[in-house]
């Protein structure tokens, strides 16, 4: 008797085990990656300034604060969508480093200049070599970094008020 | 008349249906080279025909993060060129090719490559399916076995059934 039902148990878990893999990959975004980055430090780079190119920074500028690297391009229309909310956050004192790729620089400089500058640095990664650095596969991408200058997440498309609501908002928060 | 003329215009479409079938099939075959020949001509230059293999080898390999099956050889992504453009830097400069996959593996994980390593969870891929089958294998041969067992005739039966055939034989 208690082999018996053994028998049907067996087969029984496994096909729940099963469902429960196969529905959980029904709502997996495949397109989204994760990066290699996380828990290592911002690569080395040096990039001027969007503004002059007499300014120039290096990785050193993320140590000291939670900070967000917002990757953005005047080519990207989600970056146009998620701009505003940009704004908004900066608002709200959270702090952002831009990072213009594979862009041109006049026209980057008019869509800040127009569309509000979120930003407390901006970067300007004419080549995408930083982006290229940094795992960087479609704008806009958002990285966390922490006050040591290491990156802890990674978001892939636009920051909207509610993925910031549900998900961001708390990776923020625990960056330290 | 009638008749012999519906069937000679069946057959032409039929003819007709053969060869356009075949010509789209040559076209396909032709695009299919020519697409190949598209993709050779690049405007690269190496200085040796090992570098060029190796160049060729590694854009095969490597898979565009951004479009997802295609390798960066085939996709017309702006980060496949990228890629294309960094594998071949850094190929000029002498790097192998293990340096170059290292490389690309530091920035966009394994999933960059189309042969990956063999990690834990490429392990779990081989081993589920494979054990599943000798699992169904084990259970086959188990049951087929203890049914063989049941078939078999004891000694009192197997004399009771000599006895039967005999007796048929004789009657006939």
């Amino acid at each position: 008797m208690n082999r018996r039902i053994l028998i049907f148990l067996i087969p029984f878990a496994a096909f729940l085990a099963l469902s429960v893999f196969l529905f959980r990959g029904l709502y997996s975004d495949a397109t989204e990656l994760e990066s290699v980055l996380i828990g290592k430090p911002v690569p080395e780079f040096l990039l001027q300034d969007i503004f002059s190119d007499d300014v120039q920074y290096q990785q050193d500028i993320f140590k000291g604060e939670p900070l967000l690297l917002n990757v953005w391009a005047t080519w990207c229309p989600t970056c146009r969508a998620e701009h505003d909310f940009l704004n908004t956050l900066s608002e709200q004192g959270i702090k952002i480093i831009g990072l213009n790729y594979k862009d041109e620089r006049p026209k980057a400089i008019r869509w800040l200049q127009q569309l509000g500058d979120p930003y407390q640095i901006n970067l300007f990664d004419e080549k995408g070599m930083l982006g290229l650095d940094l795992g960087v596969y479609g704008a806009p991408e958002t990285y966390f970094i922490d006050s040591n200058g290491i990156i802890r997440y990674r978001h892939v498309g636009d920051v909207n008020p509610r993925n910031w609501s549900g998900e961001l908002a708390a990776q923020f928060a625990k960056l330290d | 008349m009638m008749t012999i003329n519906s069937k000679m215009l069946w057959m032409n479409a039929r003819k007709r249906g053969v060869l356009l079938l075949l010509s789209s099939f040559v076209l396909t075959l032709s695009l299919a080279a020519m697409n190949q020949a598209f993709a050779a001509i690049d405007v690269y230059e190496f200085s040796s025909e090992q570098q060029e293999d190796e160049f060729r080898e590694l854009i095969k390999e490597l898979r565009c993060p951004k479009c997802q099956n295609n390798n960066i050889s085939d996709s017309n992504a702006p980060l496949a060129q990228d890629l294309r453009d960094k594998t071949y830097e850094m190929i000029v400069e002498g790097q192998s090719k293990q340096q170059i996959l290292d490389y690309m593996v530091a920035r966009y994980g394994n999933f960059v490559r189309y042969d990956p390593p063999l990690t834990p969870a490429v392990l779990m891929l081989w081993i589920i399916p494979l054990s599943c089958i000798a699992l169904g294998f084990v259970l086959v041969w188990r049951r087929s076995g203890s049914k063989a067992k049941t078939d078999e005739l004891s000694e009192a039966e197997r004399q009771r059934l000599a006895k039967i055939i005999e007796e048929e034989k004789s009657q006939s």
